[in-house]
């Protein structure tokens, strides 16, 4: 006995993978019809085989305060969602074109500042944002490129249609899921992965190592790549590791490097070797104690002063976090349409920026109805989700607001589409979204996919893995 | 030419190999002495506590659990997370070193260290283990030697490789050293015993502590205290012998720096050199002379020296010379 879709409900939501109650999308129904085929028995068996390999991969996290240092992984769901490819190209585009346009818009903060003068964006709004960073004005960074690697959250509505819900320009985590979940796929659901023609992940460390050596300093031959980890405590550190491994280059420590003349040296057991090219995964203010949080343990004193010279390139670059501000998200559609003179491929989540007078009213009249989150935050933290909060929740955000305006949006509670689980014996749906990851050097590659995060709570909305969300493989499939 | 290693990266890739042959160690010691009280009908604690003697942790295990019989022991030295020296701690040591630097092992050694620290704490929470330490401390030292088998056969021989080498090579010297001179003194639970059946076995134990039995029975046949004293620390085709380790180690040290065998290019290879000169240049009859513990304390001050040395030379390129060092890796 094969596992019962029969009664699968899509609830009114617009689901990835059924266009209807039972009903499978037709890039779908391959993989759905073998899950037909396998008893729940052997799906399980499945899930559990998927579950120890990610556990002896080591891709874990501890269990804080459990006294016998548990570990867990992230939580993972077997049946992958698959995009039809025809749906992919639009998205591609999409992202493309808002990367580019970003890109152009860091690049005028830094130089011309001419959007402000413009007054398409008021200029108070980005001078006073807390990731612009005056030491950058003037940078020119390597091909003009200020965000090499982006991984945008997009959303779907209740009728199917994308939205950019994040940008994540700083230091998106998420790839290595990407890449370790396929791996683990692969094996799960062997005799459809082949036949379903999914478009392959495993090209990104490549693309990556490509990228970032393209940034060497003119004059490099054979730049020397490393990736800058804040150490093995740091929640991403697994992916840090992962890539460096991939890329078949040095993962550091900023206490392994150091700044002479200018340049940015590591120490090895054969004396100091230079390093041309890094790909950080430290924010900006832990970077270089010199330049920013005098106090940071984890940074290289001097990188900034290399980084000015052109003696080292850091991807992504210092100051981009400019682009990624919440309220400053909320004026892309017009960035887009001021350095490109095109309109967005891929709409915004509609956002009331509580810095503007009206939008305040509004937010603070509807707070109930609304979410409203911090414009500075990720990871699922500094945000309520109005209907879901409590009175209390909700009044010391209107305090919050009150007291700075400028740090918080508001956005509508969105029907998030949905997609299978494997819940007991049945399959049943639960909210997602996806996070594709872009990569911008000479030219712009977009990973097939991305990074499906999906709340594995029944009717909830949160994906983040701290707060009960587990991710799934995402395929692309062509037919 | 081929990279060189973060000097943080080739301090944590020796550790993960010490603490490796360290939790192997362990697992055998206990498990030969486990077997030899089915044998032996002695006190438990005169015979547990020479173990706790080979590991050093005897006041600390006294201060904790008072008693040292067999359950004890085990408990301590297998899953006491106290014990720096217990399996258990050994194999987390082990695998923090090891997630530190995955990108530089393979995989498949990642994987496998990964998978055993797992199996040990999981034993450490169910009791069965002391139903059955054999099998336990099978399975341990098993998965020891996989780890070993498996950088052999998916890593490249390069400098990671040699650091691993290096680190395993010196723990197993020390292991040796100390086990032989424990049980030299301490093995024989009354001088009754002398030239008893039970003697025979006490010593076959030892070389068994080394996995050394079989191989010194097809050297020299006869259990005799002094051939086994030879066998261990001088034998240079026994992979356990003091002598052969070092030697080991010395090749692998050299390989690193790139300098050749019978030169010097740093302290650690000058002083790894001389000790290997010293054993080459005496032997057992000397060793009675000056006593045999007298010797293996020699050998273990020297030991701690060289690896003194090897942390100055390698890891430990502080900023602080900087401006004389800067250029020397720099080409």
């Amino acid at each position: 006995m094969g596992m019962n879709i029969e009664n699968y409900r899509t609830e009114g939501f617009f689901d990835e993978m059924f266009s209807g109650d039972s009903v499978p999308r037709e890039a779908s129904d391959l993989l759905i019809k073998r899950l037909e085929d396998l008893s729940s028995e052997e799906i399980h068996f499945r899930q559990q085989a998927a579950e120890a390999a990610l556990y002896q991969m080591g891709i874990t996290f501890a269990v804080y305060g459990s006294e016998a240092a548990e570990e867990k992984i992230f939580p993972f769901d077997i049946i992958p969602r698959i995009v039809d490819g025809a749906d992919w190209r639009p998205i591609e585009d999409g992202l493309k074109q808002r990367v580019t346009a970003l890109n152009m818009f860091i690049d005028d903060i830094y130089h011309d500042q001419r959007i402000l003068k413009e007054k398409v964006i008021p200029p108070e709004l980005i001078l006073s944002c807390a990731a612009f960073r005056p030491e950058c004005v003037g940078v020119d960074p390597p091909n003009k490129v200020w965000c090499h690697i982006s991984g945008v959250d997009l959303i779907r509505d209740g009728k199917g249609v994308f939205h950019v819900l994040e940008d994540n320009l700083r230091s998106p985590s998420g790839v290595s899921y990407v890449l370790e979940n396929r791996e683990v796929l692969k094996h799960t659901f062997p005799r459809v992965f082949g036949p379903s023609k999914v478009r392959p992940v495993e090209d990104y460390p490549n693309q990556l190592l490509h990228m970032l050596e393209e940034l060497a300093p003119p004059m490099v031959d054979e730049p020397s790549v490393a990736v800058l980890t804040p150490g093995v405590y740091n929640s991403a550190y697994f992916e840090h590791s992962f890539l460096a491994k991939q890329m078949g280059v040095r993962l550091v420590e900023g206490r392994d490097l150091i700044t002479q003349d200018g340049f940015v040296y590591a120490r090895t057991t054969r004396g100091f070797e230079k390093i041309d090219v890094i790909y950080r995964r430290i924010d900006d203010d832990f970077l270089d104690p010199l330049a920013f949080r005098p106090d940071s343990m984890l940074g290289v004193p001097g990188i900034m002063e290399s980084y000015r010279q052109g003696k080292v390139a850091l991807a992504n670059a210092p100051g981009c976090g400019v682009a990624d501000d919440k309220a400053v998200y909320a004026y892309v559609p017009q960035i887009i349409r001021f350095y490109l003179d095109q309109e967005p491929i891929i709409p915004n989540v509609p956002t009331y920026v509580c810095w503007d007078d009206k939008d305040r009213r509004y937010v603070l009249e509807h707070i109930e109805e609304l979410v409203v989150k911090a414009v500075n935050e990720s990871g699922g933290y500094g945000m309520i989700i109005g209907p879901h909060a409590t009175a209390s929740e909700r009044a010391s955000f209107v305090e919050k607001i009150k007291a700075n305006p400028r740090n918080y949006i508001g956005q509508p509670v969105l029907s998030l589409s949905r997609a299978p689980i494997i819940a007991g014996d049945r399959i049943e749906g639960r909210h997602v979204d996806l996070r594709p990851y872009i990569l911008f050097g000479k030219d712009i590659y977009v990973l097939p996919g991305g990074l499906t995060r999906v709340a594995l709570k029944k009717g909830s909305l949160v994906v983040n893995s701290s707060q009960g969300g587990g991710s799934k493989d995402t395929w692309v499939v062509d037919r | 030419m081929r990279r060189a290693m973060i000097s943080r990266v080739a301090d944590s890739v020796y550790w993960m190999s010490r603490y490796i042959e360290r939790a192997e160690n362990v697992a055998r010691f206990v498990d030969v002495n486990q077997y030899l009280t089915l044998d032996l009908q002695v006190d438990e604690e005169l015979q547990w506590n020479p173990m706790l003697e080979v590991s050093g942790d005897r006041a600390a295990f006294e201060a904790q659990y008072g008693g040292s019989d067999q359950e004890s022991v085990i408990r301590f030295l297998a899953f006491d997370s106290q014990n720096p020296n217990s399996i258990l701690s050994s194999l987390r040591s082990a695998r923090d070193n090891a997630r530190s630097v995955r990108e530089v092992i393979s995989s498949e050694a990642w994987r496998q260290i990964n998978k055993m620290y797992h199996m040990v704490r999981s034993a450490a929470d169910s009791g069965k283990v002391f139903e059955d330490p054999h099998s336990f401390l099978d399975e341990v030292k098993e998965g020891c030697h996989q780890v070993t088998g498996v950088t052999e056969a998916t890593m490249s021989h390069d400098e990671a490789w040699h650091f691993l080498r290096l680190g395993r090579m010196l723990e197993r010297a020390d292991k040796t050293s100390r086990l032989l001179d424990v049980k030299y003194f301490l093995l024989l639970p009354s001088m009754d015993y002398v030239g008893t059946p039970y003697d025979k076995i006490q010593w076959a134990a030892v070389l068994k502590s080394a996995s050394a039995l079989e191989m010194y029975r097809k050297t020299y046949r006869r259990i005799d205290p002094k051939q086994i004293g030879r066998f261990l620390i001088f034998d240079n085709q026994f992979p356990r012998s003091i002598r052969f380790c070092l030697e080991a180690a010395s090749i692998s040290l050299h390989a690193i720096s790139g300098s050749p065998l019978s030169t010097f290019d740093n302290k650690a290879e000058r002083r790894l050199g001389r000790l290997c000169a010293d054993i080459d240049f005496s032997d057992i009859e000397e060793v009675s002379q000056t006593g045999m513990h007298q010797y293996l304390d020699g050998i273990q001050i020297k030991l701690n020296r060289v690896g003194d040395a090897i942390f100055e030379t390698y890891f430990s390129l502080a900023p602080a010379i900087v401006d004389g060092a800067l250029h020397r890796g720099d080409s």
